[in-house]
């Protein structure tokens, strides 16, 4: 990146609202269904029906309001944005203009250098969603598919306060994490329900002013998001290096070339002769509702980890991890609560070997096919001797593949931890007497073979030897001769 | 057929569920002999879209099966006919318009199935102007309405083809919609009561919509008893419309019998300005001096921004249309173009196509106040204007019980007279558009003839004072007689 130049971001973050039914019908908002199939005379847009606020919007738009310290509109008011599009069925898109349901909040992100930054949130206001072009499949002509018309959205719109692509994304991630502790979104960034639209523009440093910005246009993911801003800081430095302008517009990514192109421009743009909605009342909300949706809210992601580090003294690293998201920590917290081992121990695991198996077969917690009560049993069993380490990493494995409980395996496969002392000693006995010229090399000052011989009868015992002890008698018989 | 029962035609909406009660006649005699009715009218008033006679004659039977069975529903068996906007399901609903020539409604509107749960019989669908936009009925794409009358003359509009319908003794009630006088203006200019309710006392839910913060849906009747029943049968809260308001819906029958006695009548200065035919100004106040004879109080009352209210509408509604009718685009119903070439195509040519020139005129000007930069000097001080005239009556109530005057300036007017002209036309609902603006209830009753044509009083009551109005139209009928003569070439 070049120093001479300044970057200035703002996001409008697009996030789909988790209720069961449309913001404005009740047809269901299920994802995936046969074209057509979940859209209502309402969505349709035909003559003579009337749209009827869906309560459950307002409570989520009211909870996220309130968990980034914004204010929550006590009025509030639908317009309509008119423009023609065929898969706009009334011609208009019901939508809060001037009067949004939440303004004026805030978040706090770190920045590349690990320090703290407000980011503003303009707004946030509530709107329906409209249908889909489907371009291909129909020759010369255009299907349209109406399912997702009247999908309820949040439309978040943070202040032009991020200053690079890296900071674009953990703002985005940070609001990704709140709306799904909050239960408003489920988040899943391939089905839309999590879009955003960057405003991204570049000015010298030290300038005041504002350089000309674009608008990059339906961002999916994260990392769709970090290509398409950082080409776009290029693309215009390149410009405005080169001597020219740049054009105030509307851009698209192709991920496939990672490039943006101009969609259309800004002046050539509707006139969208926005009004309030005379179908809709304003929405009122009285303090006792906000209260009452206030008391709702669960405990926040920056709560969380700052509790995770004070409560069970985690490293602040390991806190963040395990506060991403509110099932992995609500996990972590179950296992945690249930087992005798050490907390950073549970952490330890949920945070490695349960993470790397979710991975490996992109599930999510919620799916994850050790429950927490289990995996707390496995612990218990390091904890209390009866396994190493390394023994419940086989288990672990085996639970993954269903064979039971830590217990179950360990008896089934006779992993039990050898802590018999005196059964212990034979194995070692009989590993220096096999190594004689080892053992020569180690009383002869060669300590580092310790590890050979750990090794030695670790192997001999299956793996089950108490590795702690095998050392204490090893060093032991190794220094008597 | 039972004696004495073959005019059943001129019989009041009451008397008839009277008769259906006692069983001198079925409903299926009295559909019938409707049905012939309007058969033998249709080509002279062209007051219908549809007909649904088969039906209709089916519902009929249906009610009076049910009623053998001791169903007693309050409009069991009696016939209704819709303004061809509400919603019908399965029923061509044309809106008076090309663009929607084609669309038979999946589903029927809340009023048309509060009316058809009542156990009435729907004979068709009315003729009106084009998406209610017009106040002579010729702006409908099926011809214009002529008025009873005289054919000549227009029955006003837009709900021309139920007032005609009513005056004509066809049908002894219609329903029908009012935005800006267009249920109390074609009742005066046909001899018949019109009732538009507060706004938010009738679901909108199924009326194909003009400007939605005006619309609302009422009655053209003989009688402002048949009226009353009505009413109570089509009023109440609607969940499917956010609008309508959650307010008890009273025994309007029950309360026709208050009596004038006591009543203070507001009288509006402005509204006997210049502009107000002489025959229309004589017998309105002639009409008062009845009520004030039989107790009523006049007190001058001052409605001093009601001469902002014809250019006030004249931007809220189209602004409202233009938005309302974007929906008309040939994508999923009604009316499309031929080969577009284009989506633009598409678009341009249905919607030309479709729309006549009333309603492209009022697309556009409303297009014109929301657009940036005239959006405040149009709409906004619109707004702002609408919100004087509401404060204007609510004061103007703080003294009087109801407001009353003449509906329309003039008595029925010329088909082709003022179609090219739209500002006198606008001009015809210049005392019936502040109840629009307001959201106030009004009723339009005959009170007598003007050249041998019908003249209409309007009475104006606070919000959901549709009792108070329903009462003293009632008390007027009973005083007079104008309600009960009927047109002579349909007696």
């Amino acid at each position: 990146m070049n120093d001479n130049w300044e970057v200035v971001i703002g996001l409008e973050i697009h996030t789909q609202l988790a209720t069961k039914s449309k913001i404005f019908s009740g047809a269901s908002t299920a994802y995936g269904a046969e074209a057509n199939t979940q859209a209502c005379l309402i969505d349709l847009g035909y003559p003579g029906v009337l749209p009827v606020l869906n309560g459950e919007v307002v409570r989520m738009a009211v909870k996220f309001g309130l968990a980034v310290n914004a204010t929550v509109a006590k009025r509030s008011v639908f317009a309509r944005k008119n423009y023609f599009y065929p898969d706009l069925p009334k011609g208009y898109q019901i939508s809060q203009y001037e009067l949004p349901i939440v303004e004026n909040g805030e978040l706090t992100i770190r920045d590349e250098d690990g320090r703290e930054k407000r980011i503003g949130i303009t707004r946030a206001h509530l709107e329906e969603d409209a249908g889909k072009s489907v371009h291909e499949g129909f020759g010369q002509a255009t299907g349209i598919d109406l399912n997702r018309a009247g999908t309820p959205l949040l439309e978040i719109v943070s202040e032009p306060d991020l200053r690079s692509a890296k900071q674009a994304i953990t703002y985005m991630r940070k609001i990704h994490s709140i709306v799904r502790y909050l239960g408003i979104c489920d988040g899943n960034m391939q089905e839309g329900s999590f879009r955003c639209d960057a405003n991204v523009s570049v000015r010298p440093r030290g300038q005041e002013k504002l350089g000309t910005r674009t608008e990059i246009k339906n961002l999916n993911s994260f990392r769709f998001i970090e290509k398409a801003i950082n080409f776009e800081i290029e693309r215009q430095i390149e410009v405005l290096e080169g001597g020219g302008d740049v054009v105030l517009e509307t851009r698209l990514y192709d991920s496939d070339k990672d490039e943006t192109r101009a969609m259309r421009s800004k002046e050539e743009a509707n006139d969208y002769r926005y009004f309030p909605d005379p179908d809709l009342l304003p929405v009122e909300l009285d303090e006792d509702f906000i209260e009452y949706v206030r008391k709702s809210l669960p405990e926040l992601p920056d709560a969380k980890l700052g509790r995770f580090v004070e409560q069970y003294k985690l490293k602040p690293a390991d806190a963040e991890i395990l506060t991403l998201s509110r099932a992995l920590a609500d996990y972590f917290e179950e296992v945690a609560e249930n087992t005798e081992a050490a907390v950073q121990v549970a952490a330890n695991w949920v945070i490695g070997e349960l993470a790397a198996a979710l991975n490996s077969e992109g599930i999510e917690i919620s799916d994850s096919k050790i429950e927490a009560a289990a995996l707390a049993g496995l612990l218990n069993r390091i904890a209390d001797n009866t396994i190493s380490g390394k023994i419940a990493k086989e288990i672990f494995d085996a639970m993954w593949s269903g064979e039971g409980g830590a217990d179950d395996i360990i008896e089934a496969k006779g992993l039990k931890q050898i802590t018999d002392a005196s059964a212990i000693e034979k194995i070692v006995d009989a590993v220096i007497e096999a190594n004689p010229g080892q053992v020569a090399e180690y009383r002869g000052g060669k300590d580092k073979l310790l590890g050979f011989f750990v090794g030695r009868v670790m192997q001999e015992s299956g793996g089950k030897a108490n590795p702690g002890q095998v050392n204490e008698i090893l060093k032991k018989k190794l220094s008597d001769g | 057929m039972v004696q004495g029962t073959d005019a059943l035609y001129t019989w009041s909406l009451t008397d008839l569920a009277r008769g259906l009660k006692d069983g001198e006649f079925s409903s299926r005699e009295l559909t019938e002999s409707l049905l012939r009715r309007i058969d033998d009218h249709q080509q002279r008033l062209n007051a219908f879209i549809t007909v649904t006679a088969d039906a209709a004659l089916q519902r009929a039977d249906a009610a009076d099966k049910a009623r053998a069975n001791g169903d007693e529903s309050l409009l069991n068996g009696l016939p209704i006919v819709y303004k061809d906007l509400f919603c019908t399901k399965g029923v061509l609903t044309t809106c008076g318009s090309r663009i929607l020539g084609n669309f038979v409604s999946p589903y029927d509107a809340t009023v048309v199935e509060r009316i058809s749960a009542a156990g009435a019989v729907m004979l068709g669908k009315t003729n009106m102007d084009e998406f209610a936009m017009g106040s002579s009925n010729e702006t409908s794409y099926y011809g214009p309405v002529t008025n009873p009358w005289n054919k000549k003359l227009s029955p006003g509009g837009s709900s021309g083809g139920s007032a005609a319908a009513v005056a004509a003794r066809i049908v002894p009630a219609a329903t029908g919609t009012d935005t800006g006088g267009s249920i109390r203006q074609p009742a005066a200019l046909t001899g018949t009561v019109g009732l538009k309710p507060t706004y938010g006392r009738v679901s909108r839910f199924g009326m194909v919509a003009f400007a939605s913060s005006l619309d609302q849906a009422g009655v053209i009747t003989r009688s402002a008893e048949d009226a009353a029943l009505l009413l109570g049968v089509m009023a109440g809260y609607d969940k499917k419309d956010s609008t309508s308001v959650d307010h008890p819906v009273p025994d309007y029958v029950a309360g026709l019998s208050k009596p004038v006695k006591g009543l203070k009548i507001g009288i509006v200065r402005q509204h006997f300005d210049e502009g107000l035919a002489a025959g229309c100004e004589e017998r309105v106040k002639a009409a008062l001096a009845v009520l004030k004879e039989e107790g009523a109080t006049l007190i001058e009352v001052d409605l001093p921004n009601i001469d902002l209210s014809v250019p006030t509408y004249y931007v809220v509604a189209p602004a409202e249309c233009s938005s309302n009718l974007s929906r008309f685009d040939g994508v999923r119903f009604g009316h499309r173009a031929d080969n577009p070439e284009n989506l633009l195509d598409l678009y341009c040519r249905t919607r030309s196509e479709g729309f006549g020139a009333e309603v492209q005129r009022r697309i556009m000007t409303g297009t014109y106040v929301l657009s940036a930069g005239y959006y405040d000097a149009y709409y906004l001080k619109a707004q702002k204007v609408r919100q004087l005239i509401s404060q204007d009556f609510k004061k103007a109530f703080e003294n009087v019980d109801v407001i009353a005057g003449p509906t329309a300036p003039t008595t029925a007017f010329a088909i082709g007279e003022k179609i090219d002209d739209p500002i006198t036309m606008y001009l015809n609902d210049i005392y019936t558009i502040g109840a629009n603006l307001a959201g106030l209830p009004g009723i339009s009753v005959p009170c007598g003839f003007a050249d041998g044509l019908p003249v209409g009083l309007q009475l104006v009551g606070p919000h959901f004072a549709e009792e108070t109005i329903l009462a003293c139209a009632h008390q007027y009928q009973q005083l007079t007689d104008w309600h009960a003569q009927g047109p002579e070439e349909f007696s």
